[in-house]
């Protein structure tokens, strides 16, 4: 296990992943710590790394955002060059949220959200099958998504 | 719902970019009022638009250094094959993530372990334990280049 992680910290982390918006003083009455001493240790995690950062959550069906599409893209060609050519432009593109170098019959795992089908198809046309190097295309179309409710930590 | 305006956008883009900002200096950069702008993003809450905040977590940092993207195709001729695999997947703390697709697989899933010899010991006694499997599929993640939920408002 990870060096100065105890079991407190690891309580407060999966507070704080089950609702990230709490503030020190939530997180500190759910854990039976001071505020003060709820804070230090996530402040401390913070200066760690462990808790890199906060996002905003949003519903992105409400926004408009109605497709989500995990892609798995296998390079034509296979130079370090290309590597670098593919990384650079697949990150630049803004509908891709997650980009992935794996192994295993893809190369790249991408994640790419859309407003409907026909943006998507737009996406993929045009920025996707353009990128240097890409060679092997899959889509698979999300249709629920589920988030566990416990975390493991 | 409220119909968004482009003041609205604006605001959930800058904080898409930093879910820290204070509504002070929220409303500062977008140019409004601190009034104006508390309320907007109390009307994006009321609206489910804006659904809170999330911290992000450095798995490596607590001592997971393995993930794998688990796709799985389901023997659907088994009644409920769905119902039942998810059932069951859900009770295993070591899948993250899963998601129902439509295309070449059924779902795909994500396994964090702390080794390879970890992943090893939950892919043979938990995963493959699992209901209806007809085929899996593995993909190690080597490096994660992008990983974000923003969206392009």
């Amino acid at each position: 296990m990870a060096d100065g992680v105890d079991e407190m910290d690891r309580k407060i982390l999966r507070v704080l992943l089950a609702d990230g918006g709490l503030s020190a003083k939530d997180v500190a009455a759910q854990v039976g710590l001071s505020q003060p001493a709820a804070w230090r240790r996530i402040k401390r995690m913070e200066e760690a790394g462990i808790i890199r950062g906060r996002s905003i959550v949003v519903d992105r069906e409400k926004l408009g955002f109605t497709v989500v599409v995990f892609l798995g893209v296998r390079l034509a060609a296979r130079g370090r060059l290309d590597l670098e050519a593919f990384e650079r432009a697949v990150q630049a593109i803004p509908e891709v949220q997650i980009v992935q170098h794996v192994l295993g019959v893809y190369d790249y795992r991408l994640k790419v959200v859309a407003r409907d089908l026909s943006d998507f198809e737009r996406i993929l046309r045009r920025r996707i099958m353009t990128l240097p190097g890409v060679g092997a295309v899959e889509s698979n179309v999300m249709l629920t998504e589920e988030k566990p409710g416990v975390p493991m930590i | 719902m409220h119909a968004l305006d482009y003041i609205d956008r604006r605001l959930l883009r800058l904080l898409q970019d930093d879910a820290d900002l204070t509504t002070a200096e929220l409303a500062e950069r977008a140019g409004l009022s601190a009034g104006a702008c508390w309320r907007r993003i109390e009307r994006m809450q009321r609206d489910g638009i804006i659904l809170g905040r999330r911290i992000d977590l450095d798995w490596k940092a607590l001592g997971y250094e393995v993930q794998v993207f688990l796709r799985v195709t389901l023997d659907k001729i088994a009644p409920n094959a769905f119902d039942s695999f998810l059932r069951a997947a859900r009770e295993v703390p070591e899948i993250g993530d899963i998601q129902t697709l439509l295309g070449r697989v059924d779902l795909r899933m994500d396994v964090r372990a702390r080794d390879l010899d970890h992943y090893q010991e939950i892919y043979r006694t938990k995963i493959l334990g699992l209901p209806h499997i007809s085929e899996i599929e593995a993909l190690m993640l080597v490096s994660e280049l992008k990983n974000t939920e923003n969206l392009v408002l």
